[in-house]
């Protein structure tokens, strides 16, 4: 316990150093990276929550991810050019308000989640993997062949948008936005995992038999979590799509779904920091082996494998001295 | 809509059908016998159909090519299922998932390493290029009749091989009782790797064949894996049958849905937005035809549970 909140401690802490000094340094570049990391980091706490805490192996995140992006690109896009969404039968106007966005990110996550989770989660095992990675794909082609929002070009957003008080084209002031946010979830992400729903989640996990007997439905519980997994990660793609200034069908494909889950494993899954350690070592390995040579995914292939194959319970199970397998 | 155009795109749907079992089959076989999720599947379609392109620009023969992608993608199975995969029979399937994941960034930026990252083309034969003409009059490619042939013919032999042969009864048994096929005395571990190569063989193949019609290039894989995990959802996990069944009816989908649902939509909406409508909701069909199949049957029309 000790260790591993010691590590989580220095985890949390490393984004605002990190970003502060290079502030102090006058590096915007490395702000921006390091605004990448939590906004990644908080991708992946919205999968771990289906996935370490519910056993859910989806490999269809990105379709949250990008969800969140497109309500964020659609909005602004909307907001741009001065054309309402809807005229018919009520007058929906497009925002710039980063809050606004968020709430119509996470509620469109939610209801995707929900319409999703509802059929894939009637499956289980390697079927529901199969299924999610479907449905991601499903939305990835259906971004691409719909041409009122950039089809396969993605939609730009000339200026970032607007959060009350702060301005948002300031790299630090942005990384404070995100980070706050990441810190807000992670505290909610804590208690949703230590109250009786997600001790019932984790019990759905290990034992859905046991819990089915004791009167609790280990669908609806799982379905819950998909929802609330699937919200979280909705947020993190507007907040990434507005970090880029972009959306694009990328952010749904599988190759996204991918990565989320590997910043999970990397870090630790079912650990509430993992997502967190995972995205820094990415982005880092990413900027360090991409430095090196122009296929570096070759050596984060081989680096996941090892991972994988040797170090199971990720760079905080490693760390922490205590090597538990997910189960 | 002529009755000729619908023909040939019964035809096309037919053989990107037959191609899909072709991946399909190796999947669901290499799940049904070891219970391993493997996402690389598509990559060794994409060695088979380098190793096509790279052996007929070397010789010009393409049956020399078609050799060289079933032997390419059977010793790169065999490679990796010795080196990486045996690793994970016993893990659960978030491992294999990542395991394989990670195979798939080593094996495509591999190859963008060694070819480079401009497509490769395959020509196909004189002697099957060029159109046939078919009772009605319907002219249609020759090539692309060969590759239903082709798959058909395989589909058989697979047939024959997992209901008739030794080796056969083997991989059944070691579908229903993996400990008591060990306990006669059959060599598990082989078996598994024999399975594993046979699997990523018919996914080279495909991808050789395949890369006689479209471009040779790296990510060419992941489209068609994903095709091919919806084919075994939808015909169940472990069934060739239902590979095979899953596999038209994902072809025939994909391909009529292209053609017909733009016409659908064309006679009750603008013609702009049929277009727009019908094409996206065409790319989604196939998703939308899993998602049915599900419903009434979660797993899969003869899988069993």
């Amino acid at each position: 316990m000790t260790r591993g909140f010691l590590i989580n401690l220095v985890l949390f802490a490393m984004l605002p150093v990190t970003a502060l000094t290079a502030l102090m340094l006058d590096e915007p570049f490395i702000i921006t990276l390091t605004t990448k990391v939590a906004i990644l980091a908080l991708a992946g706490v919205g999968l771990n929550i289906a996935l370490g805490l519910g056993g859910l192996v989806s490999l269809g995140h990105a379709a949250f991810f990008g969800i969140g992006g497109y309500a964020m690109g659609i909005l602004a896009h909307h907001a741009q050019t001065f054309t309402p969404i809807l005229e018919n039968p009520l007058l929906i106007e497009g925002t710039k308000s980063m809050p606004v966005i968020w709430l119509v990110a996470v509620l469109t996550g939610a209801l995707a989640a929900l319409a999703i989770g509802a059929l894939s989660l009637r499956t289980s095992g390697v079927y529901f993997i199969m299924i999610t990675l479907a449905f991601g794909q499903m939305l990835y082609y259906f971004a691409i062949s719909w041409p009122a929002y950039g089809g396969e070009d993605g939609l730009s957003i000339y200026v970032r948008n607007g959060f009350p008080g702060l301005n948002t084209l300031d790299p630090i002031q942005f990384f404070a936005i995100t980070f706050v946010v990441l810190a807000l979830v992670l505290g909610g992400a804590g208690r949703f995992a230590a109250s009786p729903f997600g001790l019932a989640l984790s019990a759905a996990r290990q034992n859905p038999e046991r819990v089915e007997t004791v009167g609790l439905s280990p669908y609806r519980l799982r379905l819950l979590a998909f929802v609330i997994s699937g919200a979280v990660t909705a947020l993190a793609g507007a907040l990434f799509a507005d970090l880029n200034r972009f959306v694009s069908p990328t952010m749904l494909s599988w190759h996204m779904s991918g990565e989320i889950m590997i910043f999970v494993i990397l870090g630790g899954v079912g650990r509430l920091f993992g997502p967190v350690a995972g995205a820094a070592l990415f982005i880092l390995l990413e900027h360090i082996l991409g430095g090196l040579s122009d296929f570096w995914h070759v050596y984060l292939g081989l680096l996941l494998l090892l991972v994988v194959l040797f170090a199971r319970g990720g760079m905080i199970g490693a760390l922490a001295g205590r090597q538990v397998a997910h189960d | 809509m002529t009755t000729i155009l619908l023909i040939e795109q019964v035809l096309n749907g037919l053989q990107f059908g037959v191609m899909l079992f072709l991946m399909a089959a190796g999947l669901t076989l290499i799940f049904g016998v070891m219970g391993l999720i493997n996402l690389a599947h598509g990559s060794l379609y994409m060695v088979g159909a380098f190793a096509a392109a790279a052996v007929a620009g070397a010789t010009g023969s393409f049956i020399l090519a078609l050799i060289a992608s079933l032997v390419a993608a059977a010793a790169a199975g065999a490679i990796v299922e010795l080196v990486v995969i045996r690793r994970l029979y016993d893990r659960d399937h978030l491992d294999q998932v990542l395991a394989t994941f990670a195979l798939i960034l080593i094996f495509s930026e591999g190859t963008r390493w060694l070819f480079g990252s401009f497509p490769l083309f395959l020509d196909i034969p004189p002697a099957l290029s060029g159109p046939v003409t078919l009772p009605g009059g319907i002219e249609y490619p020759l090539y692309r009749l060969v590759i239903i042939g082709v798959g058909l013919f395989i589909a058989l032999g697979l047939f024959q091989l997992i209901a008739r042969t030794r080796i056969g009864i083997r991989i059944r048994a070691g579908e229903s009782d993996r400990e008591m096929i060990a306990a006669l005395g059959v060599d598990i571990s082989k078996l598994y790797t024999l399975v594993f190569a046979l699997g990523a063989g018919l996914a080279g193949l495909a991808g050789a064949l395949v890369g006689a019609i479209q471009s040779v290039q790296v990510g060419m894989g992941e489209p068609v894996l994903i095709l091919a995990f919806v084919v075994i959802v939808i015909g169940g996990i472990g069934s060739i049958r239902g590979a095979l069944v899953g596999a038209l009816l994902v072809g025939l989908t994909d391909t009529l849905g292209g053609v017909l649902l733009p016409g659908v939509f064309a006679t009750f909406m603008e013609p702009s937005a049929a277009t727009a409508v019908g094409s996206s909701l065409a790319s989604m069909s196939i998703y939308i035809l899993m998602a049915a199949v599900l419903l009434f049957k979660p797993t899969g029309l003869y899988g069993s549970a």
